[in-house]
């Protein structure tokens, strides 16, 4: 009979390697079971010099192996060492294929045949070690691998990747980067977008292939694979293309099965599950240990964390406080009363409805991105137009909107349980309203960061939040003296709807009578007049559309589209009749909003003969605006061309009035019917450049418009998702003479952005040349409005908000001229 | 069927188009050319109605009040030159200001004849009258192009902009450059002064009328349209060539339709603020002569 051991770790990962490090420390009997000949499999298969990150970064690190952020190369060499050192007891080559016994004795068995005995498993098996593989017909061919290690080790080869995520597309560039190579790299993506990939990412990918280092074939899957050739099914039919090398990258799961057979269950049949865990990591077979990313923790220092931590639990240190104890102590502090890490903990989770679902071990990632604070009645949580994107929930007490901005005592209450500042979280605008204590409360403040990946990952939390935020946008949009209460049978019903550019969520002539809120997005409304559609109007988020086939009863007089990717909420049309039923304030308003778009209506009728092609040339325009962004802006540069005169002025005085850089671009863009959209920020409704910004630079100031502030590190991440080019990547130029002593003189490059060569040639050497992201900012702060249109000198050059430049009304009045 | 949003876009109440467009000539509902009709129009009928001894002139006290209208409004219309340069933080917009001075240099032509008294002869005075009606009148030549071009130069250029019209043309001279390898001498030399050739040379007034007799690439077309006339044939690279010289004209062309609006938006500026510096100084003479020999 073989050793009976304390303790076995199956897996040499960061969780692995950490328990086995501390199993050694304490003297424990106990041995480490790695599949391959090397530890920490996982991270050896990363790219040669792959920067390893070291996130959360405010948590801090428990184990007895070193880790920070740093080279692939470093971080394997660290730990190969201080295992070593550690004198932990390593069995390479060691695949587990089965667990048997119970606790006190497990016997593991190995392929080799080999038997292990041991009263403890942990099982940190991660899930890297179980791609998906590769079904098709020669999938078990020599020549696909399911990892890339070194991309400098392939040269004039024909590669297929499959898989667009992450990995696959970091794969893919890889092996583009040195042209020098000469390898024909085709990557395959079995949908026509890339949802699982970050956007700087797919960004890059684009341009590789814009330039043509690289082939993207969409909406194709590998039929078979044969020696040198592949066979796909694409759009288009069969497709046999060469192929020397398949890197298949199509993502990993729990190795569901193996874990199943070792009797332990997982919380829910759906594939990404995990399994079911107590506080001390023990899962449904006790005696046997779930760490690392197979619990659900990808990230390297919960794993390592985790790993000291089990492997006190099972030494019988029970008291242990995780790691993050110290932290969150502080981060309490400062409540009233000397309570306990965990009665706030169960005092928060309890109280606070987005909080409800979360398990103990999520509770506290999620304190660590969040502040606990205390409000005494009275005290100023936040104010009206203060910056801020964070999202607050009440865990005692209650606090009072003021909803006027000129008289503060008339207030709304908002009650424990409940959330506020969640607008901000959306769009990033300032705050509306200010907010104070109501009587002495606990509040808990929420990062952006902190909150979405809250509702990412709990999706209670996410329902939760919509449903509040729904709830008060639909207060605010329909006042009428209505209160939440009112509303419950609405809301009963809502349902939130993704739609895709194009797409109709009204059709003109059918019947139907449920009411559509826009959440995110903009619509544009359409009528069939005389066989050809005409744009009448354009409904920015915020809107809502459905009210007249509801009031009316009969066929929808119009179709609704969305303008970009938007999200609405769907109201039942027959619960919103009780409602306005009930509340005969809510039905007037409701009519009177009818009986302006029945004017409208009217108005175009009478008009389509007299007005016949200035209605169809503004139809075009429309379209062609909503082509090019126009749907999601929420004020936009436009060029007349029958006006511009090409002097540049705007450029100039855009460069003048901000540092000498100017953030627009006239001439580029694309023009219909002599109006031309340049290239210029259009201060999006859901701006596309704050999706990734580390320092959180980019704010949305009181007049809507969308700025990078000084804390700008120059990643370029902005500039990369900014899907219409309008972030420059642009250090400071030198300052200029004046503008007399250029007109007399001839001192300095004169009016606009100075020239390369002269910002060369002038710049103080001393001063760091760390190129910024800049873009417009509206001139906020400038008087007298944008710099590009008051320096018009032909009033070419308007800012226009979508909703008033796309109202048929317009055509009118731009005759009665 | 629908409502605007509440409190959109504009949370801080700064003033925002309402989508309409005005362009510099109809500025606020023509504001200063309603202006400058009343001004006109009081100062033509104060010269009708004041009966001033001996005659109407510039040295009766009603012609001193017009002269020195007259010299404000000038030191004031030359004022636009800094103001375009200098980006405002006030409300006057560019737009306006332009306006104002199209409107009142109009106005200033009747004021500054009314000073005259219609007393023309061979002095400095006279000098001065004229230096100011060439200004007045090329500033009308401004406008005239600032009305007429900018939509010719708009569907002209399609969307390109000025580098990529020029990258264009480089890209067609390398292709054309590749695809002449094969050619033997006498068509290699063509082909060369199609691309040695500066399209876009020949000073100020070929630019401005847009007349370029002498264009190698056509002529080089020309010559290759014979020679595939006797000798037709697909891959013959003669016809690849023919086909991307014909190319080569067209982005050239366009460019210099491109260029010449371009200069043709600018040139009367190079009359206009000349005269206009001319028109100072004589001004100053006569203003120091007049008071001189008071």
């Amino acid at each position: 009979m073989s050793e009976l051991y304390r303790i076995v770790i199956i897996g040499s990962g960061p969780a692995g390697l950490s328990a086995a490090s501390r199993a050694a420390k304490l003297g424990l009997s106990h041995v480490l079971l790695e599949k391959t000949d090397h530890l920490s499999d996982t991270i050896y298969k990363y790219q040669k010099g792959k920067h390893i990150m070291a996130t959360p970064s405010q948590l801090n690190l428990r184990a007895d192996i070193d880790f920070a952020a740093g080279k692939r190369e470093a971080v394997l060499e660290t730990w190969e060492m201080q295992t070593q050192g550690h004198a932990v007891n390593v069995l390479k080559n060691a695949d587990v294929q089965a667990i048997a016994g119970a606790k006190g004795d497990f016997t593991i068995t190995l392929t080799n045949g080999q038997i292990v005995r041991s009263e403890t498993v942990i099982l940190a098996i991660g899930t890297q070690g179980n791609p998906n593989r590769m079904s098709c017909p020669g999938g078990d061919l020599q020549h696909i691998q399911y990892s890339l290690d070194d991309s400098s080790e392939y040269i004039d080869e024909h590669i297929t990747v499959i898989g667009a995520g992450d990995a696959g597309i970091e794969n893919a560039l890889g092996l583009v980067a040195d042209p020098e190579q000469r390898n024909v790299v085709t990557i395959v993506n079995r949908n026509e977008e890339f949802p699982t990939a970050k956007d700087a990412n797919v960004q890059a990918l684009m341009q590789a292939r814009d330039a043509g280092r690289i082939i993207v074939r969409t909406k194709t899957t590998p039929i078979s694979v044969e020696p040198g050739w592949i066979v796909f099914d694409t759009r288009d039919g069969e497709a046999r293309v060469r192929c020397d090398r398949v890197i298949a990258r199509m993502g990993s799961a729990p190795p569901r099965k193996f874990v199943e057979a070792c009797g332990i269950a997982f919380t829910s049949p759906d594939r990404a599950a995990y399994p079911v865990l107590s506080a001390m990591f023990e899962s449904t077979n006790p005696g046997i240990f779930v760490i690392g990313a197979l619990a659900g923790y990808p990230l390297i220092k919960h794993c390592m964390n985790q790993g000291y931590d089990v492997v006190e639990f099972i030494n019988g240190n029970t008291n242990l406080k995780p790691a993050d104890e110290p932290i969150l102590e502080a981060k309490f502090a400062g409540l009233p009363g000397n309570e306990t890490v965990d009665y706030w903990l169960n005092f928060l989770k309890t109280n606070v409805v987005i909080l409800n679902q979360l398990s103990t071990l999520q509770l506290r990632e999620f304190m660590l991105d969040s502040e606990a604070r205390f409000y005494k009645r009275g005290d100023v949580i936040f104010v009206r137009n203060d910056p801020g994107s964070s999202l607050f929930a009440i865990a005692a007490g209650s606090v009072l909107v003021e909803v006027s901005p000129t008289d503060p005592s008339i207030t709304v209450p908002i009650g424990v349980g409940s959330i506020f500042g969640e607008v901000g979280l959306i769009s990033g605008r300032r705050r509306g309203a200010t907010i104070r204590a109501g009587e002495d409360c606990i509040c808990v403040e929420v990062s952006r960061t902190a909150a979405l990946k809250l509702q990412a990952s709990v999706p209670a939390a996410k329902r939760a939040i919509e449903r509040i935020s729904t709830e008060r946008q639909l207060l605010q949009m329909f006042k009428s003296g209505l209160s939440p209460a009112d509303l419950t049978e609405v809301l009963d019903s809502y349902e939130i709807k993704a739609v895709s550019a194009g797409k109709a969520i009204i059709n003109e002539g059918e019947l139907g009578n449920d009411i559509f809120v826009i959440r995110q997005g903009s619509m544009v409304v359409e009528r069939m007049i005389g066989g050809k559609p005409v744009f009448t109007s354009y409904l920015p988020a915020g809107s809502y559309v459905g009210e007249m086939g509801l009031i009316n009863g009969g066929k929808r007089a119009a179709t609704v589209r969305a303008a970009i990717k938007s999200d609405v909420i769907r109201l039942d049309g027959t619960a919103f009749m009780r409602l306005m039923e009930k509340k005969p304030e809510l039905y007037a308003k409701t009519k009177s909003d009818m009986a302006g778009r029945e004017e409208l209506n009217a108005f175009i009728e009478s008009k389509k003969d007299t007005l016949s092609s200035a209605v169809d040339l503004y139809s075009e325009q429309a379209a062609f605006l909503m082509e090019n962004g126009i749907g999601e802006a929420t004020d936009v540069l436009l060029i007349d061309e029958n006006l511009c005169i090409g002097c540049d002025n705007c450029e100039k005085a855009c460069a003048d009035s901000h540092d000498g850089l100017s953030r627009l671009d006239r001439e580029a863009g694309r023009t219909y019917a002599h109006l031309h959209v340049p290239t210029s920020c259009r201060h999006c409704e859901h701006p596309h450049c704050m999706l990734d910004c580390p320092p959180n630079a980019i704010n949305r100031g009181p007049d809507g418009e969308v700025f990078i502030n000084d804390t700008c590190i120059g990643c370029g991440n902005c500039q990369r998702n900014c899907p219409y080019g309008v972030i420059r990547m642009e250090y400071e130029p030198p300052k200029k003479p004046s503008i007399l002593s250029w007109l007399l003189f001839g001192k300095g490059p004169g009016p606009g952005e100075p020239s390369r060569e002269w910002k060369k040639a002038n710049s103080d050497p001393a001063v760091s040349k760390q190129s910024k992201a800049i873009k417009c900012d509206m001139c906020s702060g400038i008087e007298g409005g944008p710099a590009c249109v008051s320096a018009c000198p032909t009033g070419a050059a308007i800012r226009v908000g979508p909703e008033q430049f796309l109202s048929i009304t317009r055509l009118e009045k731009n005759r009665a001229r | 069927m629908a409502t605007q949003a509440p409190e959109r876009g504009v949370q801080s109440g700064r003033a925002k188009s309402d989508g309409t467009h005005e362009g510099f000539l109809r500025h606020k509902s023509y504001r200063w050319l309603k202006i400058a009709f009343v001004l006109s129009a009081v100062a033509i009928a104060g010269y009708v109605l004041i009966d001033v001894k001996p005659r109407p002139n510039g040295g009766t006290w009603y012609g001193y009040l017009l002269g020195v209208v007259g010299t404000l409004l000038i030191f004031w219309l030359t004022m636009l030159g800094i103001r375009k340069r200098i980006p405002s933080r006030k409300r006057w917009s560019l737009k306006g200001w332009t306006s104002a001075h199209i409107y009142l240099g109009i106005a200033l032509a009747v004021i500054g004849t009314l000073h005259t008294g219609f007393q023309i002869d061979w002095n400095v005075h006279t000098l001065a009258y004229v230096l100011m009606m060439l200004v007045i009148l090329s500033g009308l030549w401004g406008i005239t192009a600032y009305t007429r071009l900018p939509k010719k130069m708009s569907l002209n250029r399609e969307e390109l902009t000025e580098n990529q019209m020029l990258e264009g043309l480089r890209s067609m001279d390398r292709q054309i450059n590749d695809a002449a390898q094969p050619l033997d001498h006498r068509y290699a030399e063509l082909v060369r002064k199609s691309l040695q050739e500066n399209p876009f040379g020949g000073g100020l007034l070929r630019r401005l009328i847009g007349f370029y007799p002498k264009n190698k690439t056509r002529k080089t077309l020309a010559r290759l349209s014979e020679e595939i006339a006797f000798r037709p044939g697909e891959d013959n690279p003669i016809v690849r060539l023919d086909g991307l010289l014909a190319r080569k004209e067209s982005k050239v062309q366009r460019l210099r339709k491109h260029l010449q609006y371009k200069a043709r938006l600018e040139i009367w500026l190079y009359f206009h603020v000349p005269l206009t510096f001319a028109l100072i100084a004589a001004l100053s003479a006569h203003i120091v002569s007049v008071f001189f020999y008071w």
